[in-house]
């Protein structure tokens, strides 16, 4: 078995004038889940591509479960199982065609075929559906079939490309928990996604990719810390314009202490910038209860996958998503 | 070999059951060949008496046949193509399958619904008292005949499958390639009644060979060196048009 089920190693790829990935490489472990992350045209698609043997690279090396894509691109194809960003059911067929469709595209024998249509049934939540025609389901239904036909075989690598674009909320938190559960079983999940909330929930790693190039990559949580920016929110109690010396005192305290970066005073709040709020909360409380200042409430937030986008490309996401649309 | 029995099995039944499912589209490609036989057969019956020795119906039925076995087959790539645009296609060749089972899926269920189309349209011919002087298997050969034209035919709608960016090119196409090719043969009317031009062209269109041959079985019975020349040509079509197809599709499909 591989630790690594998937390597790529200075991949590139043109298109005409444009560079959809610019020397990119990077690594997923077994059992994980990885989620390529940025704006449209990033190159995310270009690269799920290549891995699902659909594109030729222009230089570098790609291999799943250690067979290289190029070598042996055909048994690539029975490894992995790959769901489209487009939903791809056929109106015509029932939910179990579809399934019946999959499993002998994937060279399934009849004796297995009938439990892995029930199993994956049950996995997307479509059990007792089957005889229902694609073409009167619901979008958010179409998704979970479409997501079901991919593991027909067990695949070990599963690749969804934006595999929430467009759902309703509780269908995007099925998908979500149906992506969870490939990761109990031990499937490996390669998601591409512009949702920066989807990869924090799902992901295990995390590569930031922006204009074909890996901006930065790593578990969520670890990409945060990099930032070193909690912010700490402290109300006062009883608040009135005469205490504003009050807050004043506080700031001019909390001021001094080493782990404060910058403090901003907003009405009756302090909000403090820290490093982490681990260490600054503690110290922040003591300085309060030592000027007696009472303290109504206070909060403290950490910087989300947004504001590490922002960090490292030097821009924010979400304008990019507009200036595409 | 059991592997893409396997998967062209499971195609074939995907193109069956949109057939079982969306007769209109059947009844689509029908319409023209319907209106031709019904309405024409019966505008030009008293006109045609002396130019074509007997019932018009009679002996409009091969060019009928002819045009339904084109029409159907020049439009089968079409749901590939639609695979291409909303892409199933591409989902399709990251599964673990031999790209060639696309292409046979897709041609066994584009003839067979040629042959289920030519047997309407016989049946059709049989209401309208078009009987067929070779008999019982003079039928099975005109279906046989339809599907020599509807193979090839077939190659060509699948290399525009892959060539085209969209659908509505391939409409086109077929809109405006199935009438003049019916009409530029003995599909109509008798060869020599056309303009020389027409004639020329005629005489080129393998259509004008398939009708003659089939217009024999209906009208006298076998006449075999008709056949012989009808299979020569037809095969000659066959096998030039899966030579284009193997070198062009092999390039779209990799």
């Amino acid at each position: 078995m591989f630790d690594t089920v998937v390597r790529i190693e200075n991949l590139r790829k043109q298109y005409g004038p444009i560079t959809a990935l610019d020397d990119i490489s990077l690594e997923v472990e077994r059992g994980t889940i990885f989620g390529l992350l940025g704006p449209n045209g990033a190159g995310k698609t270009t690269a799920v591509k290549i891995l699902t043997t659909l594109v030729r690279p222009d230089a570098g090396k790609v291999e799943v479960a250690g067979t290289d894509i190029l070598k042996d691109p055909d048994r690539v194809r029975s490894l992995i199982g790959y769901v489209p960003q487009e939903l791809t059911v056929d109106p015509y067929l029932t939910v179990k065609e579809h399934l019946r469709y999959y499993a002998d595209l994937y060279h399934l024998s009849a004796a297995v075929r009938e439990p892995r249509i029930r199993e994956a049934l049950g996995l997307v939540g479509l059990a007792g559906q089957e005889d229902r025609r694609a073409r009167y389901l619901s979008g958010g239904t179409k998704k979970k079939l479409d997501l079901a036909c991919g593991l027909m075989h067990r695949p070990p690598l599963i690749l969804l490309d934006e595999p929430s674009l467009g759902l309703d909320v509780h269908v995007r938190r099925d998908v979500w928990n149906y992506v969870l559960r490939l990761k109990e079983q031990g499937t490996t999940v390669f998601l591409c996604t512009n949702y920066m909330d989807e990869a924090e929930r799902l992901c295990d790693e995390v590569a930031i990719i922006d204009h074909g190039k890996i901006a930065v990559a790593g578990a969520p949580a670890a990409l945060r810390s990099q930032l070193k920016k909690d912010v700490i929110s402290v109300e006062i109690a009883g608040f009135n314009e005469h205490e504003r010396e009050k807050l004043a005192t506080l700031e001019k305290a909390v001021s001094q202490l080493a782990i404060v970066q910058a403090t901003t005073k907003d009405g009756a709040r302090l909000k403090i910038d820290v490093e982490s709020n681990e260490i600054a909360l503690p110290q922040i409380l003591e300085r309060t209860a030592s000027l007696s200042i009472p303290i109504r409430t206070i909060t403290y937030s950490r910087p989300g996958l947004d504001e590490v986008f922002l960090h490292f490309t030097g821009r924010p996401l979400a304008e990019e998503k507009e200036k595409d649309a | 070999m059991l592997e893409f029995a396997q998967e062209t099995k499971a195609q074939l039944v995907r193109w069956m059951i949109h057939l079982r499912r969306e007769p209109f589209n059947i009844a689509f490609n029908l319409l023209n060949p319907v209106i031709l036989l019904i309405f024409m057969g019966g505008a030009f019956q008293g006109l045609t008496q002396g130019s074509v020795g007997g019932d018009y119906r009679t002996y409009l039925l091969p060019g009928i046949l002819a045009l339904t076995a084109f029409g159907n087959s020049m439009a089968g790539g079409i749901p590939l193509l639609f695979d291409k645009e909303n892409g199933s296609l591409l989902r399709l060749m990251s599964t673990p399958i031999s790209r060639a089972s696309i292409l046979v899926g897709r041609f066994l269920a584009v003839n067979i619904n040629t042959t289920l189309q030519c047997v309407i349209i016989l049946g059709l011919g049989f209401i309208f008292g078009v009987r067929i002087a070779a008999g019982l298997g003079g039928v099975l050969a005109l279906l046989v005949i339809g599907l020599l034209l509807g193979f090839g035919v077939t190659v060509i709608s699948l290399i525009l499958a892959f060539v085209l960016k969209s659908h509505g090119d391939f409409f086109a196409i077929i809109g405006i390639s199935a009438l003049p090719a019916t009409f530029l043969s003995s599909a109509f009317v008798p060869l020599d009644s056309l303009p020389l031009w027409m004639r020329l062209i005629a005489w080129v269109n393998p259509m004008t060979y398939m009708i003659d041959a089939m217009r024999s079985l209906i009208l006298s019975g076998w006449d075999l060196p008709l056949l012989v020349r009808m299979a020569i040509v037809l095969l000659v079509f066959d096998g030039a048009m899966f030579w284009l197809g193997g070198r062009v599709l092999r390039r779209h499909l990799a």
